[in-house]
């Protein structure tokens, strides 16, 4: 090969790069709304990255979910409660202190871990994780059976949906 | 090189070969990238630009006029003399605006859908992406079209904008869910969500003629709820004109207006497109089952030669262009729903009667009851 990077690499370093920058613009953005653009590229970029892992579910997922939904969620509430012209503060110095020191903090450790591990290259070939083997994974409950989280999953979300109504129904006065 | 009008596989492995024999694979594929690019931009205008023109020619039509008819020959150029003029416009700039969102927003929506049209098989051959998870992907990149149209209305600074924006979201992210349920009932019988085999499975008949009362519902839920994710009348309250001036696109003008309009008629025809693919056999001819073949016997066989001779891409094309004047159809003859009507639609009626309707088809796959 006498390229120095493989398109593979360039697309990688492309995604990484922007989940870098975009999340460091998610939380130094100091409007509100921008910063919510911010986080939906990166978790944009993020899907980019399953892509290139061939896991289209999980991309797609990724998408639907985070990027059509939670954003969306997101975006919404922030249309209904706040104005074009309002800007957070600028937090005080110490605060900046404190918070630079914990995030490099938590940025050595992660590095530091992932440095020392030892990778083993896998041997076994890719499987294609096509639907019917996450459809049967998910309601079987055997070896490799998810069917239980997954039921607790549901059981906690409709939970969370009961109490939603609750919170939001109107309170009948006499 | 092999150019045949029915299969465009071969035609397309001779250009691969050729850029993989003469050039090194990062810039072939490179080159393949952009040949790819560019077929979908071209496409892209000229079918946004056509849609522009046959949805004047079908409203002139409905209400006794006679439409576009000065610019060529039944004013087919119209539309590209708007397009010149709109592009030609001047670029308002709005000066209280949240300038980075407000020239984001157009871009949002419009690689919403054209990341959507790629996935769309339009012959055999003709298919840019095809995913093992193609209806999910469909879904999931055009759920993203509904944050480009909240953020143009939010950052325009306007109130009219932002009401258009809330309801617009309001009606996408409630009717996402009725498009998704018509599909998945389709999923449920096709057995895969790669679009390439839902087109293969339906060689013997269509779904909604294979899938029989199940497959017919969810493909009426499928257009209704279809018409409400493309805001398009009668659910067009986003940008309902008596109300709300423009609603969300108040502000916009010049060649961003034309993004926001090319991505709503490209939207329509997404929709219309996943509509032909899942529900009417995609590039599929009307081929006669095996239950009619019986019947008629070799007149049935005749017929099924017969269709052969059209090729893929005008069986998809017109089933396409005809839910698209379906849905025209509709926007020039309903007249428009209030918020709380549109809401009620979508939570009290589709969604209890297409969960009923999933549950109905898997029944109905379980027991063999599908022809």
């Amino acid at each position: 090969m006498d390229y120095i990077l493989s398109g593979n690499q360039i697309m990688f370093i492309l995604f990484s790069a922007m989940i870098v920058i975009f999340s460091i613009l998610t939380v130094t953005s100091r409007r509100i709304l921008r910063a919510a653009v911010y986080l939906l590229l990166v978790l944009i970029s993020t899907s980019g990255l399953y892509f290139m892992l061939n896991y289209q579910f999980l991309a797609a997922v990724q998408l639907t979910l985070y990027a059509g939904g939670i954003v969306v969620l997101i975006i919404f509430s922030v249309l209904l409660t706040s104005h074009i012209d309002e800007k957070f503060e600028s937090p005080a110095l110490l605060k900046k202190v404190y918070g630079a020191i914990a995030s490099i903090l938590g940025a050595v450790l992660v590095i530091n871990t992932l440095l020392s591990y030892t990778f083993i290259p896998g041997i076994e070939p890719a499987k294609d994780v096509n639907m019917n083997l996450i459809g049967n994974s998910l309601i079987s409950w055997g070896e490799q059976g998810y069917a239980l989280p997954f039921e607790l999953i549901s059981i906690l979300l409709l939970a969370a949906m009961i109490a939603a109504i609750v919170v939001a129904k109107k309170v009948k006065t006499k | 090189m092999a150019f045949n009008i029915y299969d465009f596989t071969s035609f397309n492995q001779s250009i691969d070969k050729l850029l993989y024999d003469n050039l090194p694979p990062f810039w072939a594929l490179i080159i393949e990238m952009t040949l790819i690019g560019v077929a979908f931009l071209l496409f892209y205008a000229l079918v946004g630009l056509f849609l522009v023109y046959a949805e004047r020619k079908v409203c002139a039509f409905i209400q006794n006029r006679v439409g576009p008819n000065r610019v060529g020959p039944y004013g087919i150029f119209q539309t590209f003399a708007d397009f010149i003029k709109l592009l030609m416009k001047e670029i308002i700039h709005i000066r209280k605006a949240d300038q980075f969102l407000f020239n984001l927003a157009p871009f949002i929506v419009i690689i919403a859908s054209f990341m959507a049209i790629a996935a769309i098989p339009f012959g055999l051959g003709l298919h840019a992406i095809d995913f093992n998870i193609g209806v999910f992907y469909v879904m999931a990149v055009s759920s993203l079209g509904v944050i480009g149209i909240l953020l143009a209305g939010w950052s325009s600074n306007n109130k009219y904008s932002l009401i258009g924006a809330m309801r617009s979201g309001a009606q996408i992210v409630s009717y996402e869910l009725s498009v998704g349920m018509s599909l998945v009932t389709i999923v449920i019988l096709a057995g895969t969500m790669q679009l390439s085999e839902i087109v293969e499975a339906q060689r013997n008949g269509w779904f909604i003629f294979t899938g029989h009362i199940p497959a017919i519902i969810a493909f009426l839920i499928f257009i209704i709820a279809g018409t409400a994710e493309t805001n398009r009348g009668p659910f067009d309250l986003a940008e309902a004109e008596s109300e709300l001036t423009a609603g969300f696109h108040t502000e916009y003008s010049g060649i961003k207006f034309a993004f926001f309009f090319l991505a709503e008629y490209m939207n329509m025809f997404i929709v219309a497109s996943i509509a032909a693919t899942v529900f009417l056999g995609g590039w599929m001819p009307l081929h006669l089952g095996p239950l009619l073949t019986d019947l008629l016997g070799n007149w049935s066989l005749k017929f099924n030669t017969g269709v052969d001779f059209i090729p893929p891409f005008f069986w998809y094309m017109g089933k396409t262009l005809l839910v698209i004047f379906l849905m025209m159809w509709f926007k020039w003859t309903f007249p428009r729903l209030r918020i709380d009507q549109l809401l009620k639609l979508e939570w009290k009626y589709l969604l209890p009667i297409n969960l009923f309707n999933i549950i109905l088809m898997a029944l109905i796959v379980l027991m063999g009851w599908h022809f």
